[in-house]
This record gives C-alpha cells, sequence and structure tokens, in this order.
C-alpha cells in the first residue's frame, strides 16, 4: 500500500525523477557515452561503447522489470507503434543523431561536463524540433502517425507466450553479443 | 586519444548494469520506464507559452503533452547535474564547442559545428516526438519491456545514425 501513496505523491515524485536522473546522468558520463567521439565512433562501427552500455542495461533491466511484473510489483508501459511513427520517425531522429552526434538523453548529460555544441546546438535543436513536431501534429496524426498501426503490442504477446520464454532467450542472445564482441576486440 | 580519458572511464558493462538497475527502480518507486525527449516537448510548449500566451496549451499536442514541470522534465534536469558532478569528479569537465573528431575532419570553425548540431538537434527533436520516444524511451526502456514498437524504432535510429555518420565521415574512419 505504501508504494501506491509514494507513486501518487507528486511532490515525492519529482524528487525521484531528480534522484533518478543525477545517476542516471553520472552514470553515462562515466560510461563515456555523453562524449561525441563515442557515440560517432559507434555510429562508424568503430567503438562499441554505446552498444554494451545499452545491451547491459537491457539485460539487468529487462530482468528486474519483469521479476517486478511476475511479483506484481509493477506493471508495463509499451508504447504504441507503427510504420509512419516508429520506422519513419526512427530514421529521420536517426539522421539527427548521427549529425548531432548526441540523443537527448546524452545530450543533456554532455551539457553537464561542458559540451558547448551539445548546448546550442542540441538541447537547442532539440526544443526547436519537438516545437516543430507539436505544430505539425495534428496533419501528421491524420495522414502519417497511424499508417501500419500495430498498436502497444509486446513480443511475447504477439508470440502469444509466458514473457519469460522471451526474455531469457533475449538475455542470452545479447550476452553473446557482447562476448563475441569483447572476443573480436572492439 | 582514448587512451587519457581511460582513467575517467568505468567499464561500461558497470555503467549498462546500473543504468538497467534505474529502470527497474523507475518502474518500481514511479511506475513509469525512463524517458528523456517528452520532456523537451514539455519544455518547448513552456518556451513558446512563455512568448505566445497560454493559448499554447490549446494546442492538440500539449493537451496530451502538458506543458509543465514533470517527472521526466526533473529527470533531465537531473541527467545535467549528473553528468557535471562526475565530470568534476573525474577532472573531465571541459569547456568545449567543438569535439575533436570533428575538427579532424571539418576544421576548428566553431560556428559550422554548431550549425550542424543545431539541424541535427532539430531532426533529432522532431523525430524522437515523430517516433514516441528516444534513445532512453524506446532504445532502452521500451526494448526491456519487449515492445514491438520501440525494436522497430531502435533499429531505425541505428540504420540512419549509421547511415549518416558513414555519409559524414566516409566508412572506415
Amino acid at each position: 500500500m505504501a508504494i501506491e501513496d509514494l507513486r501518487s505523491n507528486h511532490r515525492a515524485q519529482l524528487a525521484i525523477g531528480l534522484f533518478i536522473g543525477i545517476g542516471f546522468g553520472f552514470l553515462l558520463q562515466k560510461g563515456g557515452v555523453t562524449r561525441y567521439e563515442v557515440i560517432v565512433g559507434q555510429l562508424l562501427l568503430a567503438d562499441f561503447t554505446v552498444f554494451k552500455v545499452m545491451a547491459s542495461a537491457v539485460i539487468v533491466g529487462m530482468v528486474g522489470v519483469h521479476l517486478l511484473k511476475s511479483l506484481g510489483l509493477a506493471s508495463l508501459h509499451p508504447k504504441s507503434g507503427s510504420l509512419g511513427s516508429s520506422a519513419l520517425g526512427g530514421l529521420i531522429f536517426g539522421v539527427g543523431f548521427g549529425l548531432l552526434g548526441y540523443c537527448p538523453g546524452t545530450a543533456a548529460g554532455a551539457v553537464g561536463q561542458g559540451s558547448i555544441d551539445a548546448l546550442l546546438g542540441g538541447v537547442g535543436g532539440i526544443l526547436l524540433g519537438a516545437g516543430i513536431f507539436a505544430w505539425r501534429y495534428p496533419s501528421l496524426e491524420e495522414r502519417v502517425l497511424r499508417r501500419g498501426e500495430f498498436g502497444d503490442k509486446t513480443i511475447p504477446k504477439i508470440l502469444g507466450v509466458n514473457p519469460w520464454m522471451v526474455v531469457i532467450p533475449t538475455a542470452l542472445i545479447l550476452l553473446g553479443l557482447l562476448f563475441w564482441i569483447e572476443e573480436t576486440g572492439f | 586519444m582514448m587512451e587519457q580519458f581511460e582513467m575517467d572511464l568505468w567499464s561500461p558493462y558497470v555503467v549498462g548494469a546500473g543504468i538497467g538497475a534505474l529502470n527497474t527502480l523507475a518502474f518500481l518507486l514511479s511506475d513509469r520506464p525512463i524517458g528523456t525527449s517528452s520532456a523537451y516537448a514539455r519544455g518547448s510548449g513552456m518556451i513558446e507559452r512563455a512568448f505566445r500566451g497560454s493559448k499554447v496549451e490549446a494546442k492538440a499536442y500539449y493537451r496530451k503533452f502538458e506543458p509543465v514541470v514533470d517527472w521526466e522534465v526533473v529527470l533531465v534536469f537531473g541527467i545535467v547535474v549528473g553528468a557535471f558532478i562526475s565530470a568534476i569528479l573525474s577532472g573531465s569537465f571541459r569547456v568545449e564547442a567543438v569535439p575533436d573528431l570533428w575538427a579532424t575532419r571539418f576544421g576548428p570553425d566553431p560556428l559550422l559545428r554548431i550549425a550542424a548540431a543545431f539541424v541535427g538537434g532539430v531532426l533529432l527533436g522532431l523525430g524522437a516526438r515523430w517516433a514516441g520516444g528516444c534513445t532512453s524511451g524506446h532504445g532502452i526502456s521500451g526494448t526491456l519491456q519487449l515492445a514491438a514498437s520501440s525494436w522497430l524504432a531502435v533499429a531505425c535510429f541505428f540504420i540512419g545514425g549509421v547511415a549518416t555518420a558513414m555519409l559524414l565521415f566516409g566508412a572506415g574512419v
């Protein structure tokens, strides 16, 4: 019951968000992924730090969150998707990612380590880009975002299996990829 | 060039595991995944409201994502603070407008770098809201929930990103 009270306490939630953000930013900077060279190195397939960080986060978080769910302590919040939004939006994002060399989270982290390009170009540009989307949202929603809609399905739901039947193989495949990358010297 | 940063760096596996643990904590304590891009949409709405007044709130998108300080906005503020603490502690804080790798390829002109970064940022902000999430919200938090939308989005993030970086720097740098 205490957890429900905590979740509905607005001020406590803002404190938790801040605390988690500080931890997240600290880790991103310590991982080197707030650096332009590291992110572009990943996109040039020369430095696999970003993949190592993301895959480890997914393995731990996937097991953690599904454990919470199995224990009845958390519920999933998968985002709804479509070809028009996830794929097309993802590609636009990717072009920006390559040009800027940071993503929205790591740009904020790069600001904290003194990167002026992340502040003026990154944060400034992202704010404008988000504003442009908000401005065009009604017509995009009508014409593009719903094309090829598939909803908020998870892979286990699509396959019709218990989530752990996907969690465990996915964790093993990601672990295998990490070992393989270490073996090949990236 | 990388050697001098080595001392400041933690193992990417330790960092990744920590981020996974933070995500689990966010689900437990706040019943939500970690994401950052909706904070920029709210921020953009707050800035626009400062100039154009409360009629901005009537926009369909801002009725969905109200321009207010919420969990995700303080999270992004926390990222800046956390990275600052980390950079100060390791002595890696450095005011820099042009990253070394960019300067090697395109020269040291800060205006060119900031202009390119700005164009990239606009596409990033537009694409993140278009896809409904970014490298955190889809790339980590969505994939770990095994959401179909997130696996598709993250594949497209990297297809677009790899293609753009290869075009800018040429393959095999």
